[in-house]
């Protein structure tokens, strides 16, 4: 069997001065959608930040592609095919949608994605493109947000909170497009507060619960009573 | 009257100088928030070895920048990378406490080097000469100063909003981490920013050689001055700091033309009355 893309080794990770993740193992194979789902600081946000390398951890907790990362800095990590699209989408105000995008690919891994099939992706980017990244809706920061980390061509793109603070009608805009991306060929972690949405485009799904791993399993096998008491703990159910 | 015109016009070329000084602090702390309390005593030092270049070489000062600029950059890559980048978080003291020791530090070399004696870079020709416009003879050397900060603000406005340097420069700005996620290194892109700023003070530090003598303990004023103009300006707006420049010195010639020891005391008033009535400066960067 060919070694996953990204494995984690009984990750340890800190957010700040407390522990958010203790023993974290996770596999996801080449092409692979994953959805991770969990309560607010279960230890998402964490997991996230130490894959993309904004923590730092142990290197061997982090494997990427059979190479350790754990200790790596971000912008190395960049160069070798991980893009985040961030929490609150954090597009840099002083950039214009271009610039934001271009900057996205500064790493220049050749692929299929650039300026031209982001816009065409996304048609309203190219009508607003030299426009400050600060004028545009949610919905369409949210564009450019993925838009960016996909200029970057990388082969595991992370997807953090991407419906967090948008409307239902722009959050199924945005996920209608996610089967397109994945399509061509690339491997994501989707990390999700809706359940529903999650699980509708993902394959498999991990259940973080106060920085463990409390579920794991193919998203049409696993039943609601199982997420349920995995997202509360044994307690509540 | 025509006296008046004339400190008035000699205030407006003497601006020139003071946004080069201001230039490189308004650069440095725009991109990583740096404030850096030896720029003064860098510019004296661009100075000095552009004084050693002309004695070694017998080059004119302005040829000297050609080795001048290259050093200083150098200094500046070397400086944000080996000591600097260590320095900066999200505490802002450590910053200030570093350069504070690097500006005592760069003084006492330059004196155990120098010694105290003041010196003067040879300008020749250039010091003294002046055309006259509209009855007012103005010197060479001050309108070239002010062409030459007009020349420096429009190119770092250019590398700032033009490049991709500058778009590195802008996205650090404004959030690193992110910064950090699209490939660019942090490190890096500050050592960048640093030697352009110190590029920067090579010239600010030979026009100021050329224009008056200069002597290890300066670089304190010059610090000043550089503060005032990007204070008066508005933080973060390179034309606001020309324009900071000019109104600083102006407030010194006229100030000068009322009673010659007041001129040091009508720019700093000038300043206070700008920092009281809009503190944010007169220009402030528009943030979205």
């Amino acid at each position: 069997m060919p070694d996953p893309l990204l494995a984690l080794n009984a990750l340890d990770a800190r957010y700040g001065d407390f522990q958010a993740l203790y023993g974290v193992d996770m596999s996801i194979e080449r092409g692979e959608v994953v959805s991770i789902i969990g309560a607010n600081g279960a230890g998402k946000t964490t997991l996230m930040r130490s894959i993309s390398g904004l923590t730092r951890n142990d290197p061997a907790q982090v494997v990427f592609d059979g190479r350790p990362i754990g200790d790596l800095r971000a912008d190395l990590i960049a160069g070798l095919g991980i893009a985040l699209v961030p929490e609150g989408r954090q597009l840099f105000p002083s950039l214009s949608v271009e610039e934001n995008l271009v900057l996205g690919g500064k790493t220049r891994r050749p692929g299929p994605w650039s300026l031209e099939k982001v816009c065409d992706l996304f048609p309203i980017l190219g009508e607003r493109r030299s426009q400050a990244s600060t004028a545009l809706s949610g919905g369409q920061q949210q564009m450019v947000a993925i838009g960016r980390a996909l200029m970057a061509n990388p082969e595991l793109i992370l997807f953090d909170e991407i419906s967090l603070g948008l409307a239902p009608v722009v959050i199924g805009t945005i996920y209608d497009v996610l089967p397109g991306i994945i399509g061509e060929g690339m491997t994501a972690l989707l990390v999700e507060q809706d359940i529903s949405r999650a699980l509708a485009v993902s394959s498999r799904v991990y259940c973080l619960q106060e920085g463990r791993v409390s579920l794991e399993g193919r998203t049409d096998q696993v039943s609601r009573e199982d997420i349920t008491e995995a997202y509360f703990g044994a307690a509540a159910a | 009257m025509i006296e008046w015109v004339n400190a008035l016009v000699q205030g407006i070329l003497l601006g020139g100088l003071y946004a080069l000084f201001a230039a490189g602090l308004s650069l440095i702390f725009g991109v990583m928030r740096l404030v850096n309390i030896a720029h003064g005593d860098l510019i004296v030092l661009a100075a000095y070895i552009g004084l050693s270049t002309t004695m070694i070489l017998g080059v004119h000062p302005f040829v000297a920048l050609l080795i001048v600029m290259p050093v200083m950059a150098a200094i500046g890559y070397a400086l944000q990378r080996g000591l600097l980048n260590q320095a900066l978080g999200d505490d802002i003291l450590p910053p200030l406490l570093v350069t504070f020791g690097l500006s005592v530090i760069i003084q006492n070399a330059l004196l155990e080097g120098y010694s105290a004696d003041p010196q003067k870079l040879n300008g020749g020709m250039i010091e003294t000469a002046s055309i006259s416009l509209g009855g007012l003879a103005v010197g060479i050397l001050p309108l070239l100063t002010f062409a030459i900060a007009v020349a420096v603000i429009a190119a770092l406005q250019w590398v700032f909003y033009s490049t991709g340097l500058g778009r590195g420069f802008r996205a650090v700005s404004d959030n690193q981490e992110i910064a950090q996620l699209m490939g660019l290194n942090k490190a890096h892109v500050f050592g960048l920013a640093m030697a352009l700023a110190l590029a920067v003070t090579a010239i600010a530090g030979i026009l100021l050689g050329v224009r008056t003598s200069f002597d290890p303990a300066i670089g304190g004023g010059r610090l000043i001055f550089g503060f005032e103009a990007v204070i008066i300006g508005g933080l973060g707006n390179l034309w606001g700091t020309l324009a900071g420049g000019v109104i600083l010195g102006v407030a010194q010639t006229l100030g000068a033309k009322i009673d010659p020891g007041w001129q040091l005391l009508a720019g700093h008033v000038a300043f206070l009355v700008v920092l009281a009535v809009r503190p944010n400066g007169l220009f402030p960067r528009v943030e979205h």
